[in-house]
């Protein structure tokens, strides 16, 4: 399963909610307002240990929009619309964490 | 593949429909086929043919149209869910002269129509995309 989130955990429990529920095979995405939790003084170490296994990914666009590119926590793959949508194609059903 | 995809929030207000919009493109773009969008809660107001950005904007409802999204008919699958749309004033033609109201809002890019559509493409698409707030 892919999980998007696309909000900051300063700023609503979803991404708490996200990681007290997906099973081991799924991945994360944080989008709009959500890749603040991809930066490093934002990260959890359950983001830290799902990044290790490469299960952590980031919308680039939104990254750079809000100026962290350069303090993103380590592991977490960045992509694009196109890679978003390869994410939905690969990982089947979509959850949004709103 | 085929994808549907569902937009909870209006233009300008939220990115979700932006969000929604540029994955949307880039699915098209990667051979894949967007069978609906079905517009939803204030999502509704994507929908507005009166929606007027400053010139340097970009224009949300235009970029939806622009996608060209229909069926094999040539109806428009940028669908609105029609009870969200007429509590906030969004009617199409049909709507306006059954509610004797002088005006109508929709962009000939959409259609009005019901709730059963989004459960529809739910089943008929491979995968179905939420975007919101």
């Amino acid at each position: 399963m892919l999980h998007t989130v696309n909000k900051s955990s300063f700023e609503r429990n979803s991404l708490q909610s996200c990681l007290n529920t997906i099973d081991d095979t799924s991945v994360i995405l944080f989008i709009e307002d959500g890749v603040i939790n991809a930066a490093n003084n934002a990260n959890s170490s359950m983001i830290a240990d799902l990044a290790a296994n490469g299960r952590v990914f980031a919308l680039q666009g939104d990254v750079e929009a809000r100026g962290i590119s350069s303090k993103l926590a380590d592991n977490i793959k960045l992509v694009d619309y196109a890679g978003f949508v390869d994410l939905v194609v690969e990982h089947g059903t979509a959850v949004s964490w709103v | 593949m085929k994808f549907a995809i569902q937009v909870n929030e209006g233009p300008y207000q939220h990115q979700a429909a932006d969000t929604a919009f540029q994955f949307a493109k880039a699915a098209i773009e990667n051979g894949h086929e967007i069978m609906r969008v079905f517009f939803y809660h204030d999502g509704v107001n994507n929908a507005s043919r009166f929606t007027l950005p400053p010139q340097d904007d970009r224009h949300v409802v235009n970029n939806w149209a622009s996608l060209d999204i229909k069926d094999a008919e040539g109806n428009p699958e940028l669908v609105v869910c029609v009870a969200a749309a007429l509590r906030r004033g969004m009617l199409d033609e049909s709507e306006a002269s059954k509610n004797s109201i002088d005006g109508n809002n929709i962009h000939p890019a959409f259609r009005i129509s019901g709730l059963g559509q989004l459960i529809e493409a739910g089943i008929q698409c491979d995968r179905l995309v939420v975007f919101g707030d």
